[in-house]
């Protein structure tokens, strides 16, 4: 029989014996049903339903807090018409075929795309399971399966009627339909219900939900590693001579790689406390020796460069210059924007445990697809060998997802050199987490906009200098064309705006700093860079900073149509009068239009930020108290970072420390916020990251609005401004 | 070294190392996770458990000087205020990635066990030292308020 262990495994655990029905895809993505293993070796299934009733969604993307548990449960209760409360949720294991994201073409989360790849998919797995059990009962009860409604997981027909665990030992025996009918949106009930109750409440709010750092097995020993303080520096040599003087120490071993040195511990504590006491003896011939000051100044000195990439071509920088220099007025800007940390409330970890076909990897996993080779190449084992069981992750905001699947790695290393007998939960400490690297890249814009003696724009240049998120890593064939990594210039490249004469160029920066997509990816600056010149122009121009957007957006164009709606839906709400004092900023990113109107109050250099008004066109919207979420945190998310954070490094070596210099937004600084979603048919679009982009240029127009200065270089503590 | 602290209404002996934090001695040795770790200094409230009835950060309270003390856990808050506090964030759909809600609903409880009635500005102060990266505040905040009324009714 060819299929993998983790699968068998799954599966065997799911059915526990009984009769139940699965519905899910084969290896060539078709729908199919069956109820045991034997008779489907070659489905894995997005629902399952035991002979008791329970519906169990198996979830493809892992919940990092974004709701992905909600929604694809939503998708797949709303087509089988089953009871809300007592649909269950399990996560599906690895498997990069079968549980793909339709997106990617490989397992894994990202990109705001969980509702949007799964949306036709789980509801067609919801709508085949639906219609083998009315076949089932029809047969069962010698009717036509016409007469047969189905209602909040009961079938019925006349004065028949059961739950859905009566009929599926029948049901497990017909062939699924393969392109089931699904609803439309004017039979929904659960799509777009404003009253579901997320699925991971409970266990969030009494301490039962599991997550990757609370696995404890049998046997289990704990490991922290000491990690090069400059990136890019390896281990010489090390003595753990005082690390032996620490109370459950066992034992401290060189990472394979040379990356670090690993100390393991009887419980967390030992292995940090060891860890510490380590003495390491550093190589840093490679490594990153400069300050920040430097590397700021470093990316600025490439904008006064031609730009290595032209994007586009159809404008070059080079033949805007001429448009630009006889404009009646320019406006010119240098923005500068620092590493940023991710800075999940649970740090990263990963336990590794022997299994008789290999190893078991229990992780807060985003990239399985990922994860699985990386961590099998390192064992010396066939990626099949290697099991994932996938846990609730505290928060990623993209750290999880890492090309070089950086801490599995270091989790795989420290079970090799344990001696592979025993479980290894390798912890890092919250300093190790924010020391880590794999930041939000700094960069630096400079943008020069010439304006007609009518305000409007006649040219544009605007340049880049940032390091390559995807260049060097598997993402590359995909993500880089022409020599342009698309994340980097993204929001700048895509803008909505009907921009005359625009040319982009950019620079790729290069040093062993690592960085990754940080919440929204490359919107995090060009948005914010963006909608502060569009402000500035609005200021240049003498023009309504909303009614100059809807100028640059053609309502002909489906995206800009929709952005049009949402603005309209932001000045309705916020109630934005002409000579308005507060900010205005609008962003399209990850398919999903988001505007914004930022109320805050300046004293001298003191900003409060009173309350947010956002809309959002996201399609249809699924949950929408979810998506309400989803903008309040990608809102506040992104203030704390415009506000006050940064990673900062002196000869290398990262500044910050722990929370107390990298400080999150606390509970009196969140303003209020109010969401309006603009009503939509449309197919869904993402939420878990376009609520951040517009946020912060919103706030700062705002501060303009009402002081006159412009903040450009970010955080905006540099600029003097503290926040209260 | 054993110790035998007093935890959720039971006894438990554990042997770790003298100034093993407490709240890696529930994790770890007592499987208690519901307690989580989320800075070990202090300084963002994920690890809050009561003792004595008093919110306390277990990252900085030692195993030792818990001996003496009344230990409650996310696991065994089960009073009346516990189980307004726990129905309010469910109503309100307060979590996201969930990882420093034990905290914040352990310092609820505190706050309306302490101050049943709080006002909006009482809220935002008390809470302020359980930090929340997915920033959930609002929806804190409107739990507190809702389990207060539910009490107060």
């Amino acid at each position: 029989m060819n299929i993998s262990v983790s699968r068998r495994g799954f599966l065997k655990g799911s059915a526990a014996g009984a009769t139940a029905l699965f519905v899910g895809v084969n290896a060539k993505g078709v729908l199919a049903a069956g109820s045991s293993l034997a008779a489907n070796t070659d489905l894995n299934p997005f629902v399952k339903i035991d002979a008791d009733g329970v519906v169990t969604v198996i979830i493809k993307h892992f919940e990092m807090g974004q709701g992905t548990t909600t929604g694809l449960t939503t998708l797949v209760a709303e087509e089988i018409d089953a009871n809300w409360d007592s649909v269950k949720t399990d996560f599906a294991p690895a498997d990069d075929v079968r549980y793909k994201n339709l997106f990617f073409g490989a397992q894994g989360t990202g990109g705001s795309t969980s509702i949007a790849n799964s949306f036709v998919q789980y509801r067609e797995a919801g709508a085949a399971a639906r219609d083998l059990l009315v076949r089932a009962a029809a047969q069962s009860w010698g009717v036509d399966a016409s007469t047969i409604s189905v209602e909040n997981g009961i079938i019925s027909s006349g004065s028949n009627s059961g739950h859905f665990g009566e009929f599926v030992a029948i049901a497990a025996t017909l062939e699924a339909v393969e392109k089931p009918t699904i609803k439309t949106p004017d039979q929904f009930k659960l799509i777009g219900n404003e009253k579901l109750h997320r699925k991971d409440n409970h266990g969030k709010t009494t301490g039962t939900a599991i997550f990757a750092m609370d696995v404890n097995l049998p046997g289990m020993i704990y490991a922290a590693i000491m990690h090069s303080p400059k990136f890019g520096g390896t281990v010489v040599s090390f003595d753990d001579s005082a690390a032996k003087d620490v109370g459950g120490f066992i034992a401290a071993q060189v990472l394979p790689n040379k990356a670090g040195v690993v100390a393991f511990g009887k419980n967390t504590w030992s292995a940090f406390q060891a860890r510490d006491a380590l003495s390491v003896e550093w190589d840093f011939s490679v490594a990153e020796t400069r300050s920040t000051d430097a590397l700021i100044a470093a990316h600025q000195a490439l904008l006064d460069e031609k730009p290595e990439f032209e994007i586009g071509h159809e404008i070059t920088t080079e033949n805007v210059a001429p448009l630009i220099d006889g404009a009646s007025k320019t406006i010119e800007a240098d923005f500068t924007f620092p590493y940023l940390a991710h800075a999940s409330m649970e740090s990263l970890n990963c336990t590794i445990e022997p299994t008789d076909f290999g190893v078991r990897v229990h992780d807060g996993c985003q990239f399985p697809t990922i994860t699985r080779p990386t961590v099998a190449a390192i064992l010396g084992l066939k990626p099949e060998q290697v099991e994932i069981k996938t846990l609730y992750a505290g928060g990623s905001f993209g750290r999880r997802a890492n090309p070089t699947a950086d801490y599995n790695a270091e989790a795989a290393m420290a079970f090799a050199v344990s001696g592979k007998k025993v479980p290894v939960k390798l912890v890092w400490s919250r300093e190790d987490d924010m020391k880590g690297g794999y930041y939000r890249a700094m960069s630096a814009h400079r943008a020069k906009i010439g304006l007609d003696a009518d305000g409007k724009i006649v040219g544009w240049d605007h340049r880049l200098a940032i390091k390559s998120i995807m260049k060097g890593t598997s993402f590359e064939g995909m993500m880089v064309r022409d020599g342009v990594d698309a994340t980097s210039v993204e929001g700048v490249s895509e803008s909505l705006y009907a921009i005359p004469n625009q040319a982009i160029g950019l620079t790729d920066f290069h040093n062993p700093v690592p960085v990754l997509w940080w919440r929204s990816v490359g919107h995090t600056h060009t948005a914010y860079a963006m909608e502060t010149l569009m402000d500035m122009v609005a200021a240049e121009s003498g023009q309504d900073p909303i009614e100059l957007r809807l100028a640059m957006l053609d309502a002909a164009q489906p995206n800009q149509a929709r952005m049009i709606e949402a603005i309209k839906h932001v000045r309705e709400i916020s109630g934005w009068k002409e000579g308005d004092k507060r900010g205005f900023a609008c962003h399209f990113s990850f398919n999903t239009c988001v505007a914004v109107v930022a109320d805050v109050s300046v004293d001298d250099t003191s900003v409060h930020v009173n309350k947010l008004f956002m809309a959002v066109e996201c399609g249809v919207a699924v949950n929408p108290d979810v998506i309400r979420a989803q903008m309040e945190g990608g809102a506040g998310y992104g203030l704390t970072a415009i506000l006050r954070n940064q990673i900062t490094l002196t000869d290398g070596e990262v500044d910050q420390y722990n929370f107390p210099d990298y400080e999150l937004l606390r509970n009196p600084e969140m303003p209020e916020v109010e969401v309006a979603i603009v009503p939509s048919n449309g197919a869904p679009t993402g939420v878990g990251e376009p609520g951040l982009p517009p946020t912060g240029p919103a706030v700062a127009n705002a501060i303009f609005a009402q002081t006159g200065k412009r903040i450009l270089d970010l955080p905006m503590t540099k600029a003097g401004f503290d926040f209260v | 070294m054993q110790y035998q602290l007093k935890i959720n209404g039971e006894s438990r002996t554990v042997d770790v190392e003298p100034g093993t934090p407490l709240l890696w001695v529930l994790r770890d040795e007592l499987e208690l996770t519901g307690t989580k770790f989320g800075c070990g200094v202090a300084y963002c409230g994920a690890c809050t458990v009561h003792v004595d009835g008093y919110p306390t950060r277990s990252c900085q309270t030692f195993v030792e000087d818990a001996v003496d003390s009344e230990i409650t856990t996310i696991e065994g808050a089960t009073d009346k205020v516990a189980k307004a506090v726990q129905a309010a964030w469910q109503e309100k759909d307060v979590v996201q990635c969930g990882w420093c809600q034990s905290g914040q609903i352990m310092s609820a409880i505190g706050l309306l066990t302490e101050n049943p009635n709080p006002t909006d500005e009482e809220i935002k102060d008390y809470m302020y030292g359980n930090a929340c990266r997915c920033v959930t505040y609002v929806r804190i905040n409107e739990a507190i308020k809702l389990a207060s009324e539910k009490l107060e009714a």
